[in-house]
């Protein structure tokens, strides 16, 4: 298979859901990928260590704000000019769009969420997860193009390869691609990003007030963990939208998921259950979370969780 | 202004999630079903931009006959009629097919529907959709204000939002908090039995994929409880024994 991956860049570097992609691609077939934005050629270089072999770089700065129709036009193209017959990147708020448009675009088969490789015993058959982490579906992919994207933190990051070769590439753009116009971005920076982070501290309710979260960023900062919350602690504004874990949040699948002072809801639920480890500390024993968690201590959040911040950095 | 909602027909957020006839079918057994929660937020959002400028709201299903008191749900919200497209919703690229048909019938300037649905997670239809009709589509939008033929949205990103602005006509997939959720009233409830639903035979019979079978995730094994007074044991278990520390 010849396998086109778009990768995408948060901060100067490839985004590490990205470096997944080109892994999950490298065992496919032959990956190039492809790029937008302001990065250096040494950083692009490394996704060959994932699998890619070459990268093309789209550097015009139109291209620099992730603009979805001329994103995925370019893809679009570039998969014609290199001859490829599938797609892969990593379901994101760039990804879905653009999967979706490039799939109409190849007319393509699309499986979005894929947690595995195929089964390429018969066909080409993906597993994905479906009901918010609650269930998974089997399905077969019938077309011979086909655009697959994988839910973060899934299938893991292969480091072994060499760098990759970085070629430019200039799209032939129209002005239809760029109707949607993109007038400002507000993204923190420096933080590790709550989708793809790999430790995840969140908070709920049980803490009180957003004057409260200094404990929760201490101990995130601690574990070089991304800070989450449930949703009334979003609707009341004590953390950015943006953290808002659960069913109409971010899904995340980090290695381990602390959740300091929530319930465990289960709409709450359907965001973490594809994480690996859940540690919950609640005041009350009774609280939902705790059957959906591998570590549990009932107690006060405001005695626990500093005591856990010193815990563990001693052993650091 | 002519807006069109798309609307999924889901398990209740609560819902016990389990299969039946070899883990092909999802057992409905004590399953309510609603209104998919992003596209409750589209479709209060479009209720506020038609009390602000006036217009029609369409809600439009792709589904089957059980589907209908989901719809008349929407009749009761704030939808002045709506349309069901006969037929089993098989997977993303047959629904935006459907829903693409519907759109250019209408001429619709907004196309509304949530997110994602809360069964398969997608979040693909409202671009897919976008590229059959060659127009922009934009999600997940967290705010929508129109002026003219101008639409004015914060998307939501990875760490934080953008502005965006483009001219009509457009497809946005929603999320909160782009309105509060609506619960309809006794007047809309009663009014809604009577709002045109029409039913219309599927355009094609097109599909890209084909779907094979349900599986579970593993239970869970038991919760290890740690006495608060000492973490140091939880440390201890999350850098040997879980080792993700
Ligand atoms: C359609 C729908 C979608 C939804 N989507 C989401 C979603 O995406 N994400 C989400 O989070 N919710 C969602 N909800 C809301 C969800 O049902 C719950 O209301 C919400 O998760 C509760 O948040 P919480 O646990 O922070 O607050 P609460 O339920 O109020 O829980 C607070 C917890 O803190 C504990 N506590 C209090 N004080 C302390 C202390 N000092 N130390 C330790 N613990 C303490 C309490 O024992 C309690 O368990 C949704 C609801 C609906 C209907």
């Amino acid at each position: 298979m010849s396998i086109l991956v778009f990768i995408e860049i948060t901060e100067g570097t490839i985004k590490k859901s990205s470096l997944e992609a080109i892994s999950y691609g490298a065992q496919l077939g032959d990956v190039t990928a492809i790029a937008f934005g302001e990065i250096s050629v040494e950083e692009l270089a490394k996704a060959g260590l994932s699998g890619a072999s070459k990268v093309l770089h789209v550097s015009d700065e139109k291209y620099h704000l992730g603009n979805v129709q001329a994103y995925s036009s370019a893809i679009s193209e570039a998969m014609e000019s290199i001859g490829a017959d599938t797609l892969v990147l990593s379901k994101s708020s760039l990804g879905d769009p653009i999967s979706a448009r490039v799939a109409i675009k190849q007319g393509a088969s699309l499986a979005s969420n894929v947690i595995e490789l195929p089964d390429t015993s018969d066909g080409f058959t993906v597993k994905t997860s479906i009901y918010t982490g609650k269930a998974f579906a089997i399905t077969k992919l019938t077309e011979d193009k086909k655009v697959i994207s994988i839910k973060k933190n899934a299938i893991g990051i292969k480091e072994d390869g060499n760098a990759a070769t970085v070629e430019s590439f200039t799209p032939s753009s129209t002005d239809t691609d760029f109707k949607a116009k993109i007038t400002s971005q507000n993204k923190t920076t420096g933080e590790i990003l709550l989708p793809e982070a790999d430790l995840v501290v969140s908070g709920g309710r049980g803490l009180k007030g957003p004057e409260n979260w200094g404990m929760i960023e201490e101990l995130a900062t601690t574990l070089g963990a991304a800070t989450g919350c449930s949703k009334p602690v979003s609707d009341m504004d004590w953390r950015p939208h943006h953290e808002h874990v659960g069913q109409t949040g971010i899904k995340v699948a980090p290695s381990l998921y602390i959740a300091v002072g929530i319930s465990g809801a289960i709409q709450h639920l359907a965001g973490v259950n594809s994480s690996k480890y859940i540690v919950v500390v609640n005041k009350d024993p009774e609280a939902p979370f705790f059957k959906a968690a591998d570590y549990g201590i009932v107690g006060d959040a405001f005695e626990v969780i500093p005591k856990l911040t010193e815990a563990i950095k001693a052993i650091s | 202004m002519k807006i069109l909602v798309c609307i999924t027909h889901v398990p209740d957020t609560t819902s016990r999630i389990a299969f039946t006839e070899d883990d092909t079918q999802f057992d409905k057994t004590g399953v309510q079903f609603i209104i998919g929660p992003y596209d409750d937020y589209a479709l209060a959002r479009a209720v506020e931009l038609k009390e602000q400028l006036g217009g029609t709201i369409t809600a439009l299903n792709v589904g089957e006959a059980e589907t209908e008191p989901t719809i008349r749900k929407a009749l009761a919200i704030g939808a002045d009629d709506a349309i069901r497209v006969n037929a089993i919703p098989t997977d993303s690229f047959f629904v935006a097919n459907e829903i693409a048909t519907i759109a250019k019938e209408g001429q619709y300037d907004l196309i509304l529907m949530g997110r994602e649905s809360i069964d398969f997670n997608s979040g693909v239809v409202h671009s897919m959709v976008g590229e059959i009709l060659g127009i922009p589509s934009i999600s997940p939008v967290m705010t929508l204000d129109i002026e003219d033929a101008t639409a004015k949205m914060t998307r939501e990103i990875e760490g934080g939002k953008e502005s965006i602005q483009a001219e009509l006509p457009l497809v946005l997939g929603c999320q909160e908090p782009i309105a509060e959720w609506k619960i309809p009233n006794m007047r809309g409830i009663m009014t809604a039995r009577t709002k045109p639903l029409e039913v219309k035979e599927p355009s094609a019979n097109t599909t890209k994929t084909e779907f094979k079978n349900y599986e579970l995730p593993p239970e869970k094994g038991a919760v290890k409880m740690i006495d608060a007074d000492n973490v140091s044991e939880l440390v201890d278990l999350l850098k040997n024994e879980a080792k993700v520390i």
